[in-house]
């Protein structure tokens, strides 16, 4: 960092630049996340006007019969959903990255076409996969079918027992271009020496990506893990596509994203509550945050250590 | 290269089984490939051929491509004469567009503060605005919704445009910064002494750091454009709606009409296909290069 200005008085350059920016993000962004924390601690009166409430609307959220059940059938579900994610998007994507990062004829366009489906909207992959799912197109089905397996066949989405892996296995479809672009970035990023010194040393393919690569591309290994922690526990619009808010059959596909759609809005018969969304945004708030930390203190200190 | 580098070690060994594996080798990553491909484009193209067929072909012989005798374009013209996609498409653009405009401009702002000057609190300033990058926005959305409701923001391009700023900075200011405290000194002390002002020498860093302007600007486009939350929550009415809401919307109502669906499916698809073609490789070569680590 270079200094150029006399740090008496503040600068006015300096607060032009950042001005804007500040003023945007801390009314849109700060404020709201703040506010909405501080709502959880309130709920609304007979009278229409908000009183403090401590901590009461969180123990309605994990124990009342309206709202318990729910919340932890949502956070069940996600915790699925993030799994699903992390052992069969990331594995693949890094499967994936591998094979491209070793060279060889149509790299290129495998790349794109692999990356294709992450830049589609949530909306439109919800309704092509429903489409392509639905026994009455009988997409999947001809499939199945036309190599033996036509018995197998059954409205995944529709079942109670399916639908949550189903909608997992679809998101995974559409994101498995990002773990695997920056696994790519790694692998494409270790110097080639150290490979051709371990290949002389009578190494093997395997060998090789496992003792060498792996180690080396840890640090991706940890922000693929947290982009996917992030972006899991907030999800909704997949969910919100395929089965509407009541994340159906009988909330077998709730995750948080939509409970807290749900309660902010109200559905059916039940009331939108503001401040008990704002509860369910905060456990989400504290959820993120508490992978964020352990990202951060655990994984980061960890990985730097080995390192040296 | 890993062919070459196997046929050094392994020396002389030109066996038929040693000739086998090589060929297996190579063959192995490219079935893996191209099958995963194959189940990447499978689910559009299907989406995109149906569309210009009869509904009967549609159930028929959904895997046949469209021909003269199964050829229609009904769905199309639902579309168009049924839902507001002009007008949603319309929207798309410009709340992408000028929020992405102001993304990139108060972003380089205050990346060139906080790479530029050594002023204090600097550091804080910096942790600060990196908040966002983890804490996703959406996790305010009910105070950010009384908020728009005071400011009569609701149903107004003007208050999307306002979240999707707020949504994009932090991500911007992070990377930027990275790239601008790379611009060389000498260039920036040189222009000082030419008596420049602070705001010319800004002007001055910014086409440098272009690589990266056009790499963050690709990447905070996708999710503007795709996102479906903030429509349906801040600017619902039809007159606001934005493509990805509309298509929602309009896939509720017309369910059942299927050559609509496909169509309108389809044409929500087409832009950011056309615009990923054209710019895959450089979005692509931005991350692979490290512009976003």
């Amino acid at each position: 960092m270079s200094t150029t200005s006399k740090s008496r008085a503040f600068p006015t350059h300096i607060v032009v630049f950042l001005a804007p920016a500040v003023i945007v993000y801390t009314l849109f962004m700060i404020y709201p996340l703040i506010d909405s924390l501080r709502l959880s601690f309130f709920a609304t009166g007979p009278d229409n006007k908000e009183y403090f409430v401590g901590l009461q609307n969180y123990v309605k959220l994990f124990t009342d019969s309206n709202y318990a059940p729910r919340f932890w059938g949502a956070l069940k579900n996600n915790i699925v959903f993030f799994l699903v994610h992390m052992l069969v998007q990331n594995p693949i994507g890094l499967l994936l990255a591998a094979l491209l990062a070793s060279g060889g004829w149509g790299r290129k366009f495998y790349r794109t076409v692999l990356f294709m489906p992450t830049v589609l909207s949530f909306v439109i992959i919800g309704f092509i996969w429903n489409l392509i799912l639905s026994p009455l197109w009988g997409v999947a089905e001809s499939i199945l079918k036309a190599v033996g397996l036509g018995a197998l066949f059954r409205p995944w989405l529709g079942l109670e027992s399916t639908a949550l892996v189903t909608i997992s296995l679809i998101s995974v479809w559409q994101f498995v271009g990002i773990p695997m672009i920056l696994f790519y970035a790694a692998l494409i990023g270790i110097p080639e020496e150290l490979i051709e010194a371990a290949r002389v040393d009578g190494a093997t393919g395997w060998q090789v990506f496992w003792r060498i690569k792996f180690p080396l591309i840890l640090p991706t290994v940890g922000i693929v893990g947290i982009l996917t922690f992030v972006g899991n526990f907030n999800a909704f619009d997949l969910i919100y596509t395929i089965k509407g808010a009541l994340a159906g059959p009988n909330f077998s596909t709730d995750i948080m994203g939509t409970l807290f759609y749900r309660t902010f809005f109200g559905q059916q018969l039940q009331l939108g509550n503001p401040t008990m969304g704002a509860t369910v945004a905060a456990m989400m708030f504290l959820i993120i945050l508490s992978g964020v930390l352990i990202y951060m203190f655990l994984w980061q200190r960890r990985v730097q250590t080995v390192e040296m | 290269m890993t062919t070459v580098s196997r046929s050094l070690t392994y020396g002389k060994d030109f066996g038929l089984l040693y000739r086998l594996r090589l060929l297996l080798g190579g063959l192995i990553p490219h079935l893996i490939l191209a099958g995963y491909s194959l189940l990447a484009v499978f689910p559009v193209v299907m989406i995109l051929m149906n569309s210009f067929k009869t509904r009967k072909a549609i159930f028929g012989e959904p895997f046949a491509f469209p021909n003269p005798s199964n050829f229609d374009l009904i769905g199309y013209q639902t579309v168009l004469s049924r839902s507001n996609f002009t007008q949603n498409f319309v929207n798309s653009i410009v709340v992408t567009g000028v929020s992405l405009l102001f993304i990139l401009l108060f972003g380089s702002m205050a990346a060139f503060a906080l790479s530029e000057y050594n002023f204090r609190g600097n550091t804080l300033m910096a942790l600060y605005l990196s908040i966002g990058i983890m804490i996703p926005i959406r996790l305010g959305t009910v105070s950010l919704l009384r908020l728009m409701v005071k400011l009569g923001l609701v149903n107004t391009l003007t208050g999307l445009i306002l979240v999707y700023i707020a949504q994009g900075l932090p991500l911007t200011i992070f990377i930027l910064s990275q790239f601008m405290r790379q611009v060389p000194k000498e260039l920036k002390d040189a222009a000082r002494i030419d008596g420049a002002s602070e705001y010319r020498i800004y002007t001055m860093v910014l086409p440098l750091v272009r690589p990266a302007l056009g790499a963050i600007g690709i990447f905070t486009m996708i999710p503007i454009w795709n996102d479906l939350w903030f429509p349906l929550v801040i600017a619902p009415s039809a007159k606001t709606a934005t493509i990805t809401l509309g298509v929602q919307q309009f896939l509720g109502q017309f369910v059942s009409d299927w050559n609509a669906v496909l169509s309108s499916l389809s044409l929500a698809m087409v832009p950011i296909l056309i615009l990923y073609v054209l710019f895959s490789q450089q979005m692509i070569r931005s991350i692979t290069a490290g512009a976003l680590k």
